[in-house]
C-alpha cells in the first residue's frame, strides 16, 4: 500500500465520505429553511402591532383582525411566576449539593433531580390537573401552568447551576477559607459571582425551554378570548397553546394568526437562546474564546 | 473547617509566654450568618426532596389506583376506555397499542435522524472550514431551539401533504413486508410523526456527537495520517472509534427525548381505531399524545388511566436515560487505553 | 487589610450589571401588561341585533365559564360577541372542547354551565349527585341552540350533493364500502361521474354529542352500532373537535366525515343529501331541519327539558339527521357569584334577538314551545 498515493479504490471513498457529509449537512439544513421560511413567510402576513397589542375579544374565528396579546402576556407571566420560584430555589439547592451535602441527603435529592429530568412534559401537566385542580379544587389558571413549568425547570436548573459551582476552582474557595472569610460569605461573594455568567446562561436556556412548552397549558390554562391579567384567577392565555388551538382549525384567518403567534413564539424563544449565548461568550475565559 | 485557637508563639526558655496578641480570629466558627444560609440551603434542599417524592408518590398512587380497577391486563389490551363509554361503565384500557405507537415512531426517528447528525457532526468537525465551523454548529443549534408547537404546525400544514409522494416510492420498493402496506392512502402516518422526530433529535444528537468529535486526540488523527490514510479511513480508524460509546450515548439520549414527545406528535397523527401495523397509512397513537388528546373528556378513572400510562413512559424515559449513562460509564472505565 | 480580589471588587458592579438588566425587565412587563387592548372594532357579518338593547337580560359583570360542544361553538361565539358588546363588564369564556369534555368539567366544578348534544345520562345525572356539583339538587338541560349534522365530503370532481342513504353511511363508516365509485353509492347517484379515490371516513377522537346524534341517526336508520359519544365505527381516522374534523375532509381527497351545519358553510363543504325512514332522500336545508327538530316529543321533568327525535317521520322535507345542544346547569346551588352571569346569559342565549340569528349563522331556532319552558328554567334556576 502506497503511503503518499492511495490507490483509485480509497480515493472513490474518501471522495464519497465526503459528499455524504456534505449531503448530510444540506439535509439537515433543509427542515430548518423549510421551517423558518414557512413561519417567517406566513407570519410576517398577519404579524403587526395589532396583532400584538389586541386580544380575541369578540372576533369570530373566521374574522380577519384579533390578536394574540392576551396569549403573549399569558405565556409571559406564567414562565415569570415559574421562573422566579424556580431559580432562588435551584440556586439553594445547587448551592448545598455543591457546598453542604456530603451525607444521605445530598444523594437522595441528587438522585430525585436525575429521576426528574425525565418527567415528560405532559405527565407533570397531568399533574398539577390531578393534584392542583381537581384534588384541591382550584381552577385552570396561568398559576397552576407555572407550577407544571416550575416542576419542569427545576431539576435542569439544578443540575445546570450544579455544574457551574462546580467548575469555580477549589483553589479560589480555599484562599477565601484560609484568609478567614465565613463560609457563606465565601460562597456569596466569591463562588457565586464567578459561576454566575454560567448560571444565567444556564437559567435564560431553561427558561426559553419552558416559554414553548404547549402541554402545561393545553391542560390547565382553560380558554379565554379575553386578555386576563391575573396568573392567579381564571383562564389565560398563552401563546403556544394559542398555536395549538389555531392548527385545528381550516378557516384562513385563524391559521394565519397561527402562524403570526407562531413566528412571535420562535422570536422571543430565538432572543433569549441569543441572549444565553451573549452572556456565556462575553463572559467565557479569554482562553476559550 | 474545624476550630482552632491562634497558635501561641513560642517564647524562648525561661520567659513567661507572652500572650498572644489581640487580632481577629482567622477561624471560622459556625457564625449566625452561616448558620441562616446553611439552614437556609439544607431547607431547601428538604423542601425539593419532599416535593419531588410526593409527586412520585401522588402519580404512582393513582396510577396503581387505575390498573386496579382495569378489567382487562393493562399491558396487554388494545383499547382505551377507562371511563367505560363503549363498554357500559366498565374500565377496559390497555397501553399495548399506544405504547407500540410511542416505540415505533420514536424507532423510526432515530433510524432517520442519527445517522444524519452523525454525518452532520462530521462534516462540521472534520470537513467544513475551520472560520464556518462555529456558524455551522450554531445554524443546527437553532434547530433546537425552535418549539414543538411550531414544529408540529409546520408538521401538519407543510410536510404532511408532501409526504404521499415519497410514502409512495416507500411502497413500492418495500411494500411486501406488510408494515410498509398500505391501502392506498397516505399521511398523517406514524412515518410523517417519525420523520418529525427525527428533525427534533437531529440538533441534540449532532450537538453531543460534535463535542465527542471535537475532543479526538490529534495524536490518533496524525498517526492515521502518517500511515497514508486518506481522510474518510482517518476518520474510520481515529474518530468513529474514539466517539463510539459517547455518541451511541448521544443516541440513546435522543430516542429518550422522541419517546417524550407530545405536541408535535399529536398535532401530525390521526387516531384509528385498534392497532396500527401499518406505518406509511393514516393513523397512530403514541401514550403522550394519547394524554394530550383524552384528558378533557377523561372522569377519575380515564384520568388516572391516563396517569399510570404516563408513569409508564415515564419509566420508560428512565430506564433510556440510564441506559445512555451506563455506555458512557463504560467508556471513561475504558480511557486511557 | 487583606488585599480584595478582583472578583470581589468587581462583584458590586456586576450585580449591579444585572440589576440593571433585571430591573429593565421587570419595567418592560409592566409596561407590556399595560399596552394590550380587548377593544376589538368587530365588522361581523351579522348585525349585531342584541345591540338594540333588549331590556330582558340584565348586565351583571364578571366572568362566566362554560366548555363543552364544538356542534354549538359557532352559535356561542356570535352570542358571545353580542353579550360582551351589550355588556363589556363581563366575559364570557366558553371553551369548546366537545360535549364530554364540557360535562366532566361541569361535574367538576371547572365551568359554571356546560354545552353538550345530548342530555345528561343517567351515569352522570349520578355523577352530578355523588360529586356535590349542585349541593343537594340536581342539573337541568336547557336546550339552546338546535342545529342540523352535515355528511361533508371531499370527492375530486363531485361539486354536487350526492345521495348517501343511512345504510350506505354506516357502511362507509364501519369501512365495508371503501372507494366513492362502489356500486351501492353509485345506483343512489345516477348520472354522477364518481371516481375511485378511496373513502377516508373522518369521526370524532374525542367523546362527542355530534357523535351521539349521527351514531343514533345511522342506528335507527342505517342498522349501525348503537348511540354513543365515543364514535362506536370501524374504520376511519379520529380527530378531536368539530373544527379539526373539517379541516381534516377539507384536505383529505376522498375525505367524508360529519359536523354541525355552520362548519360545512364555512369551510365551503358539499355534504350529502341522506334519507329518512321512508328510504327517500331529504336535502339539508334549515327549514327541513326544522321540520324535524318540530317533531320532536318534548320531555319535561320538572324543570329539566329533553327532546327525543323522533327517526320514523319520514315527510320528504325533514332532514332527519339533526341535534339540539343543552345547556346544563345546576337547578339548585348554582355559586352564588356566577348565579346571575349564568341567568343573564342563558337568557340571552335562548332570547328572541339570539335565536334569530341562528339561521345566518347556520342554526335552526329552537321551537317556540321550547323557548317558553327554556325561560320559566332559567328564571328558577337558584
Amino acid at each position: 500500500m502506497s503511503l503518499s498515493h492511495p490507490s483509485p479504490i480509497r480515493k472513490v471513498k474518501n471522495s464519497a465520505a465526503m459528499v455524504l457529509m456534505a449531503l448530510a449537512f444540506l439535509v439537515a439544513l433543509v427542515p430548518l429553511i423549510s421551517i423558518l421560511w414557512t413561519v417567517i413567510s406566513k407570519g410576517l402576513k398577519s404579524l403587526n402591532g395589532d396583532f400584538l397589542s389586541h386580544s380575541m375579544r369578540n372576533i369570530s374565528p373566521q374574522q380577519t383582525g384579533g390578536g394574540a396579546y392576551h396569549a403573549i402576556l399569558g405565556v409571559l407571566e406564567q414562565v415569570a411566576i415559574a421562573a422566579a420560584i424556580t431559580i432562588p430555589l435551584s440556586l439553594l439547592v445547587a448551592i448545598y449539593l455543591v457546598e453542604y451535602g456530603r451525607g444521605r441527603l445530598a444523594q437522595a435529592v441528587t438522585f430525585f433531580v436525575d429521576v426528574m429530568m425525565g418527567l415528560p412534559s405532559i405527565v407533570a401537566a397531568l399533574f398539577v390537573l390531578s393534584f392542583w385542580i381537581l384534588g384541591l379544587g382550584f381552577h385552570a389558571s396561568g398559576f397552576a401552568v407555572s407550577l407544571a413549568l416550575l416542576i419542569l425547570m427545576m431539576p435542569i436548573a439544578i443540575r445546570s447551576t450544579e455544574e457551574m459551582l462546580r467548575l469555580v476552582s477549589s483553589a479560589l474557595r480555599e484562599a477565601s477559607y484560609a484568609l478567614g472569610v465565613s463560609k457563606w460569605r465565601t460562597i456569596v461573594r466569591v463562588v457565586l459571582p464567578t459561576a454566575l455568567p454560567g448560571i444565567v446562561t444556564g437559567m435564560m436556556l431553561g427558561i426559553a425551554r419552558i416559554m414553548g412548552e404547549t402541554a402545561p397549558a393545553l391542560l390547565l390554562a382553560g380558554a379565554t378570548d379575553s386578555i386576563n391579567g391575573n396568573p392567579f384567577n381564571g383562564p389565560q392565555g398563552s401563546l403556544p397553546l394559542f398555536v395549538y388551538n389555531s392548527s385545528q382549525s381550516s378557516l384562513q384567518a385563524t391559521i394565519d394568526r397561527g402562524w403570526a403567534a407562531a413566528l412571535t413564539l420562535i422570536i422571543i424563544v430565538m432572543l433569549l437562546n441569543l441572549f444565553a449565548r451573549l452572556i456565556a461568550w462575553w463572559k467565557a475565559p479569554a482562553a476559550a474564546r | 473547617m474545624s476550630s482552632d485557637t491562634p497558635p501561641t508563639v513560642a517564647e524562648p526558655e525561661g520567659q513567661a509566654p507572652k500572650p498572644a496578641p489581640a487580632r481577629p480570629a482567622l477561624t471560622t466558627k459556625a457564625g449566625l450568618g452561616d448558620r441562616i444560609f446553611g439552614g437556609s440551603a439544607r431547607g431547601a434542599a428538604v423542601f425539593i426532596l419532599i416535593l419531588m417524592a410526593a409527586i412520585a408518590a401522588f402519580l404512582i398512587y393513582q396510577a396503581v389506583n387505575a390498573i386496579s380497577e382495569d378489567k382487562v391486563n393493562f399491558l396487554t389490551s388494545f383499547t382505551w376506555d377507562p371511563d367505560g363509554n363503549s363498554t357500559n361503565g366498565v374500565p377496559t384500557f390497555g397501553i399495548a397499542a399506544i405504547a407500540w405507537g410511542t416505540l415505533v415512531t420514536s424507532v423510526i426517528g432515530v433510524l432517520i435522524g442519527a445517522p444524519i447528525a452523525i454525518g452532520v457532526a462530521l462534516f462540521i468537525t472534520h470537513y467544513a472550514p475551520r472560520s464556518l465551523a462555529a456558524v455551522f454548529g450554531y445554524i443546527i443549534d437553532l434547530l433546537a431551539a425552535v418549539p414543538s408547537v411550531v414544529y408540529g404546525l409546520w408538521g401538519l400544514l407543510v410536510l404532511d401533504p408532501h409526504m404521499g409522494g415519497v410514502s409512495r416510492i416507500i411502497e413500492d420498493v418495500l411494500g411486501w413486508i406488510p408494515l410498509f402496506k398500505t391501502n392506498g392512502t397516505y399521511g398523517s402516518s406514524m412515518f410523517t410523526a417519525g420523520v418529525v422526530l427525527a428533525i427534533m433529535i437531529l440538533p441534540i444528537v449532532a450537538a453531543i456527537a460534535r463535542e465527542i468529535y471535537k475532543q479526538t486526540p490529534r495524536e490518533q488523527i496524525e498517526a492515521a495520517y502518517a500511515l497514508g490514510a486518506t481522510k474518510w479511513e482517518m476518520i474510520r480508524l481515529a474518530v468513529l472509534p474514539y466517539g463510539r460509546n459517547g455518541v451511541t450515548s448521544a443516541v440513546i439520549l435522543g430516542f429518550g427525548r422522541a419517546l417524550g414527545e407530545t405536541i408535535a406528535v399529536a398535532m401530525v397523527l390521526t387516531t384509528v381505531p385498534g392497532l396500527v401495523t401499518r406505518i406509511l397509512q393514516p393513523g397512530g397513537n403514541t401514550i403522550a399524545a394519547n394524554i394530550a388528546t383524552q384528558f378533557a373528556d377523561a372522569f377519575t378513572t380515564g384520568r388516572q388511566a391516563l396517569i399510570a400510562s404516563g408513569m409508564v413512559l415515564f419509566v420508560l424515559t428512565l430506564l433510556v436515560n440510564y441506559a445512555a449513562r451506563l455506555v458512557v460509564r463504560r467508556n471513561t472505565r475504558k480511557a486511557g487505553a | 487589610m487583606p488585599r480584595r480580589s478582583q472578583d470581589e471588587r468587581d462583584f458590586p458592579v456586576k450585580f449591579q450589571r444585572y440589576g440593571a438588566v433585571a430591573g429593565v425587565a421587570v419595567a418592560a412587563a409592566l409596561a407590556l401588561s399595560a399596552c394590550g387592548s380587548d377593544n376589538n372594532s368587530s365588522s361581523s357579518s351579522t348585525t349585531s341585533a342584541a345591540a338594540s338593547g333588549s331590556a330582558a337580560s340584565s348586565c351583571p359583570s364578571g366572568t362566566l365559564n362554560a366548555a363543552g360542544s364544538t356542534a354549538q361553538a359557532n352559535a356561542i361565539s356570535q352570542f358571545t360577541k353580542d353579550y360582551q358588546t351589550k355588556c363589556p363588564g363581563t366575559t364570557v369564556n366558553y371553551n369548546a372542547n366537545g360535549s364530554g369534555a364540557g360535562v366532566t368539567s361541569f361535574i367538576q366544578k371547572q365551568v359554571d354551565f356546560a354545552g353538550s348534544d345530548y342530555a345528561l345520562s343517567s351515569t352522570q345525572a349520578a355523577q352530578v349527585t355523588s360529586a356535590g356539583r349542585c349541593g343537594s339538587g340536581s342539573a337541568v338541560d336547557i336546550p339552546a341552540v338546535a342545529g342540523a349534522i352535515a355528511v361533508i365530503y371531499n370527492v375530486p370532481g363531485v361539486t354536487t350533493s350526492l345521495n348517501l342513504s343511512a345504510k350506505n353511511l354506516a357502511a362507509i363508516f364501519d369501512g365495508t364500502i371503501t372507494t366513492w365509485n362502489d356500486a351501492a353509492i353509485a345506483k343512489d347517484n345516477p348520472g354522477v361521474t364518481l371516481p375511485s379515490t378511496k373513502i377516508q371516513p373522518f369521526y370524532r377522537s374525542d367523546t362527542s354529542g355530534t357523535s351521539y346524534n349521527f351514531s343514533n341517526y345511522l342506528n335507527n336508520l342505517g342498522g349501525f352500532a348503537a348511540a354513543n359519544k365515543a364514535w362506536p365505527g370501524k374504520a376511519g381516522q379520529g380527530a378531536k373537535g368539530s373544527s379539526a374534523v373539517a379541516a381534516k375532509v377539507k384536505s383529505t381527497a376522498g375525505g367524508i366525515g360529519y359536523a354541525e351545519y355552520s362548519y360545512a358553510t364555512q369551510n365551503n363543504l358539499t355534504f350529502a343529501n341522506v334519507s329518512n325512514s321512508a328510504g327517500s332522500f331529504v336535502k339539508l336545508t334549515q327549514a327541513n331541519a326544522s321540520n324535524f327538530i318540530a317533531k320532536a316529543k318534548i320531555e319535561k321533568t320538572g324543570n329539566d327539558t329533553k327532546l327525543a327525535f323522533d327517526y320514523t317521520y319520514s315527510n320528504a322535507s325533514a332532514y332527519p339527521n339533526t341535534l339540539v345542544t343543552y345547556e346544563i346547569a345546576c337547578g339548585t346551588g348554582n355559586d352564588s357569584t356566577a348565579l346571575p352571569l349564568i341567568k343573564g346569559f342563558l337568557n340571552y342565549v335562548v332570547s328572541d334577538s339570539a335565536q334569530s340569528e341562528l339561521t345566518s349563522l347556520g342554526y335552526v331556532p329552537l321551537p317556540s314551545t321550547v323557548q317558553t319552558a327554556d325561560t320559566a328554567t332559567i328564571n328558577s334556576l337558584s
